[in-house]
C-alpha cells in the first residue's frame, strides 16, 4: 500500500502506470528507429541530441501540436472517439499486470482473464476507424483488422489457457489465472519447458495482435496505406501509435511472466525489487527487439494466408495442448511428460508449416490461378 | 457518412462491390499510375488501370530537335535504365545513317548498358521489397549497391540522371583512365550485393507464399499480348533481342538467358536476379576485351543529317524490348519517331493478371512488372 486509502492508493498507482507508458513508447519509437536504421544500413535519428535521442520528444510535441484534422464525410463520433476505444482497453489491462510480486496496480484472481477480455476490445476502435473515416482504404484496413481479430485471438486464448492449467501453487493446487501465483509456480523451471508448443503459439499469434509483419495485413502500407489510421493526423494518431507500442509491451511483459517465469526464475521470489525489476526488464526486452527484428526482415502475408494458418495450424495444435495437459494433470503424470509431449509437438507443427512452404514453392500452378487467357 | 445505406425491410441485406482508387499518389504504384480496383471484400473483380498522367510528348518533341538533341529525350522515357534507350535510340541514328562506331565506344557502351541493367534491377528488387511488405530493408540494400554503379556513371557522365553520353557513330568523351579499375570495384560490390538480395529474399518462405502461382502467364499468352523482357522469359520462352538480333556487339560475348517455368511473380523475380549475374559476366568480359583507340566515328559533321528512310532498331532494356522507328525525309531533325515501350506492353496484360485475385496480390503482380512510368506515357 502506498496511501492508507484504497482508492487514493489504486490512483497513484494508475497515474505512474499512466505515465509511465507514454514515456516508454517515446523510447520505444526511439529504440525501433535506431534498431530498423542499423539492420537498414543507415543511422536513424541523427539531429535531435547527441544521436538523435531526443527525436522521441520532438515527435511528441510535433503530433500534439499538429492540426486535428477530420474528413468533411467522415461520423463525426466514430471517427473522433475510436482512438480512445483502441487506447483505452490497452491501459485497462495494465491494471492487473505485474511486473514484481509486489509491484501492480491490483492483482486481480482473474487477471489474466481480465488483461485478455479488455485486449480483445480494442478491436472495436480498430473497426470504428475504419469505418467512421469515410475512406476505402480504411474500410478495407478495419475489415482486415477484424478479420485478423477472430482468427488469432482464439490460439492465443487457448495458448494461455494451457498455462493456466498448469499453473501450481501449494496452498490452491494446480490451475490458475492469477498472474502472481502463475509466476510464483516457475521458481524451478519456467513454462516455456514444460509448454514450448504454447509459447510458440502465443509468440506468433501475439505478432499478429500487435499488427507486425508478417502480420501487419490490416495497415499494410504498400495495399491499404496504413488502413484505418489513413485520416488520422496529430494528437488522434499519436494515440493509435502510442495503443500499438503500449500493445507491444503488454504483449512481451506477458511473454515473459507465463512463459519465462517473470521475475522469479532464476533468481527466486526472495530476491528483492532491486534484482526482480531489472530481470523483468531483460526478459521483456528481449521479446520487444525480437518483434522489431521480425518487423524489419519478414515480408507481408496475405489476409487468406493468415487465417488458413491461424485456423489450420495454430488452432488445432493449440487445442491439442490443452489435452494433453488435461491428461497429464488427471493421471497425475510428472511434468516432464508434458514438455516432452509438448517439444514433440512444436518439432511436429514445425514441420508441417514448413512442408506447406515448400510444397508451395514447388507445386504447379493451381487451377484456379489459371484463368489468364480466359479474361481478354 | 457520405454514402447512406438504407435497409428496406423484409428484404436481405445485399453486399455490393466498391471501387478503390490506387493512385495516382499510392505506395504500390512506383510513380504516377493509377488502376481503379472494383473488389468484392478482398478479391479483386475487375482492374481499370488508367495511365497517361506522365505523358510529356516526348515523340513528338524529338521531331523538334536534331538527332542529337534528341537524345535527352531518351534519358527521360525510362529514367531506370538510361544509357540502354540512349543506345537503342544512338543505334537507331547509325543504322540509318550508315556510320560505323569505332571498337572501344561500343565496348563502353556495352559496359554501361549492362551495369545499368543491373542498377534497374536493383531498383525493381528494392520496389518489389517494399510493395510485398520487407518494411524498407530490401530497398535500403538495393539502393546502397545502386549508388556505388550510380557514382561510376556520375565519374563518367558528370551526371546522376540523364546521361546524355551516347552520341551516334560513338561517345560524348573518353572514360577516365581508371575505368577498368572502378568498374572492378563495383563489380565485386555488386556480386556481394546480389548475394545480399539473395540471402534476403529468395528463400524466405514469406516470399515464396506470396509470389509463387500468383498471376502466372503461359507463353502464347505472354506473345499474345506482346510481352517482353523478364516477364516474357519467366514463362519459359528463351527470348532475349541481345541474342535473337544481335546489335552492337552482343555477339561477342557468352552469357546464358535465364527462363522461368511458370511464369509468376516469383519466376519474374527469379529471372531478374539471374539476369544480374549475367549482365556481371558480360561486364567481366567486355573489360578484357576493351581496346584503346578512337571513341568517335571519324568524317563525321557537325550536324548530322540523315538520308531520306526509315529504320526500326530494338534493344533489350531492362523492362524488355524497347523499339525506335524513325522515320527521316532528309535534314537534320526527325520526320517522326516511334518509341515501342516494353513497360506499355506489359502493363496492359494486368487486368487479365489481377482479376480474381486479392488486393494484395494485383499490387504484388503490379509490382512485378517493372513499371516506369516515364516510358509507360513517354
Amino acid at each position: 500500500m502506498i496511501a492508507d486509502n484504497a482508492w487514493l492508493d489504486g490512483l497513484i498507482r494508475m497515474g505512474a502506470i499512466a505515465l509511465a507508458m507514454p514515456l516508454s513508447v517515446i523510447i520505444l519509437t526511439y529504440l525501433e528507429r535506431k534498431i530498423s536504421g542499423r539492420l537498414q544500413q543507415r543511422l536513424g535519428p541523427m539531429r535531435v541530441g547527441p544521436y538523435g535521442i531526443l527525436q522521441g520528444l520532438a515527435d511528441t510535441i510535433k503530433l500534439l501540436t499538429k492540426e486535428d484534422l477530420r474528413p468533411q464525410t467522415a461520423d463525426r463520433w466514430t471517427f473522433e472517439l475510436a482512438p480512445f476505444a483502441v487506447m483505452v482497453p490497452v491501459f485497462l489491462a495494465f491494471v492487473t499486470l505485474p511486473f514484481t510480486a509486489d509491484l501492480f496496480v491490483r492483482n486481480l484472481e482473474l487477471g489474466l482473464f481480465f488483461i485478455i477480455a479488455v485486449s480483445g476490445v480494442s478491436i472495436v476502435g480498430f473497426v470504428m476507424a475504419g469505418w467512421g473515416s469515410d475512406n476505402k482504404y480504411a474500410l478495407l484496413g478495419g475489415a482486415r483488422a477484424a478479420a485478423q481479430l477472430i482468427s488469432y485471438e482464439i490460439p492465443l486464448v487457448l495458448a494461455v489457457v494451457a498455462v493456466a492449467m498448469i499453473a501450481y501453487t501449494p496452498e490452491a493446487g494446480r490451475g490458475s489465472l492469477n498472474l502472481v501465483e502463475i509466476v510464483d509456480g516457475q521458481g524451478r523451471v519456467p513454462f516455456i519447458v514444460w509448454q514450448p508448443l504454447a509459447f510458440f503459439i502465443f509468440l506468433v499469434a501475439g505478432l499478429a495482435e500487435l499488427y507486425r509483419q508478417p502480420f501487419d495485413i490490416p495497415v499494410a502500407e504498400s495495399e491499404v496505406v496504413g488502413g484505418p489510421f489513413i485520416e488520422y493526423s496529430g494528437i488522434r494518431w499519436s494515440m493509435f501509435q502510442m495503443a500499438e507500442f503500449v500493445s507491444m509491451v503488454l504483449i512481451s511483459v506477458l511473454a515473459s511472466l507465463l512463459f519465462l517465469g517473470g521475475w522469479n526464475w532464476p533468481l527466486g521470489n526472495g530476491a528483492g525489487i532491486a534484482l526482480q525489476v531489472p530481470l523483468i526488464f531483460v526478459k521483456t526486452s528481449f521479446f520487444i527487439l525480437l518483434f522489431i527484428w521480425l518487423r524489419f526482415s519478414l515480408p507481408r502475408l496475405r489476409i487468406d494466408q493468415m487465417m488458413q494458418f491461424c485456423w489450420q495450424v495454430l488452432l488445432p495444435f493449440a487445442l491439442l495442448q490443452i489435452i494433453i495437459n488435461g491428461w497429464v494433470l488427471v493421471y497425475g503424470w510428472p511434468d516432464w511428460t508434458l514438455g516432452v509431449s509438448s517439444g514433440a509437438l512444436t518439432l511436429v507443427a514445425g514441420y508441417l508449416t514448413y512442408r506447406a512452404a515448400r510444397q508451395a514453392a514447388e507445386q504447379p500452378v493451381s487451377p484456379r490461378l489459371h484463368r489468364v487467357g480466359s479474361v481478354m | 457518412m457520405a454514402t447512406e445505406y438504407s435497409v428496406t425491410p423484409g428484404k436481405d441485406l445485399e453486399t455490393i462491390d466498391i471501387n478503390v482508387n490506387v493512385g495516382p499518389q499510392h505506395p504500390a504504384t512506383h510513380g504516377v499510375f493509377r488502376m481503379v480496383l472494383t473488389v468484392d471484400g478482398e478479391q479483386v473483380v475487375d482492374v481499370d488501370p488508367i495511365i497517361g498522367y506522365m505523358h510529356r510528348g516526348a515523340e513528338k518533341l524529338s521531331e523538334n530537335c536534331d538527332y542529337r538533341q534528341a537524345i535527352g529525350y531518351q534519358d527521360r522515357t525510362d529514367y531506370l535504365a538510361q544509357f540502354n534507350t540512349e543506345l537503342c535510340y544512338v543505334q537507331a541514328v547509325e543504322k540509318l545513317a550508315g556510320i560505323e562506331p569505332p571498337e572501344r565506344a561500343e565496348y563502353i557502351r556495352v559496359i554501361l548498358a549492362e551495369l545499368n541493367r543491373i542498377a534497374s534491377h536493383y531498383m525493381f528488387m528494392g520496389a518489389f521489397g517494399t510493395d510485398i511488405g520487407v518494411f524498407g530493408t530490401a530497398f535500403m540494400y538495393t539502393f546502397r549497391d545502386r549508388e556505388i554503379i550510380q557514382d561510376l556513371f556520375e565519374e563518367i557522365t558528370g551526371e546522376r540522371m540523364m546521361y546524355a553520353y551516347f552520341r551516334a557513330g560513338g561517345v560524348a568523351w573518353d572514360v577516365p583512365e581508371d575505368f577498368r579499375e572502378r568498374c572492378r570495384e563495383v563489380l565485386s560490390a555488386v556480386r556481394k550485393g546480389i548475394g545480399d538480395i539473395d540471402g534476403l529474399m529468395t528463400d524466405n518462405e514469406v516470399i515464396i507464399a506470396r509470389c509463387r502461382g500468383v498471376s502466372p502467364v503461359t507463353p502464347e499468352d505472354a506473345i499474345n499480348w506482346g510481352l517482353t523482357g523478364p516477364m516474357l522469359r519467366a514463362t519459359g520462352l528463351e527470348h532475349d533481342v541481345r541474342r535473337a538480333e544481335p546489335y552492337c556487339i552482343y555477339d561477342r560475348f557468352e552469357f546464358d538467358i535465364p527462363t522461368g517455368i511458370q511464369g509468376d511473380v516469383y519466376d519474374r523475380y527469379l529471372v531478374r536476379l539471374e539476369e544480374m549475374r549475367q549482365s556481371v559476366r558480360i561486364v567481366e568480359q567486355a573489360l578484357e576485351g576493351m581496346p584503346e583507340g578512337p571513341i568517335m566515328a571519324e568524317g563525321l559533321k557537325r550536324t548530322l543529317r540523315l538520308p531520306e528512310g526509315e529504320v526500326y532498331m530494338r534493344n533489350e532494356t531492362p523492362r524488355g524490348e524497347y523499339g525506335i522507328y524513325l522515320i527521316s525525309k532528309g535534314g537534320d531533325k526527325p520526320y517522326r519517331l516511334k518509341i515501342r515501350s516494353p513497360a506499355f506492353s506489359n502493363l496492359s496484360a494486368l487486368r487479365a493478371m489481377s482479376i480474381g485475385s486479392y488486393v494484395a496480390d494485383t499490387i504484388v503482380t503490379l509490382g512485378s512488372i517493372d513499371i516506369v512510368l516515364c516510358e509507360v506515357d513517354r
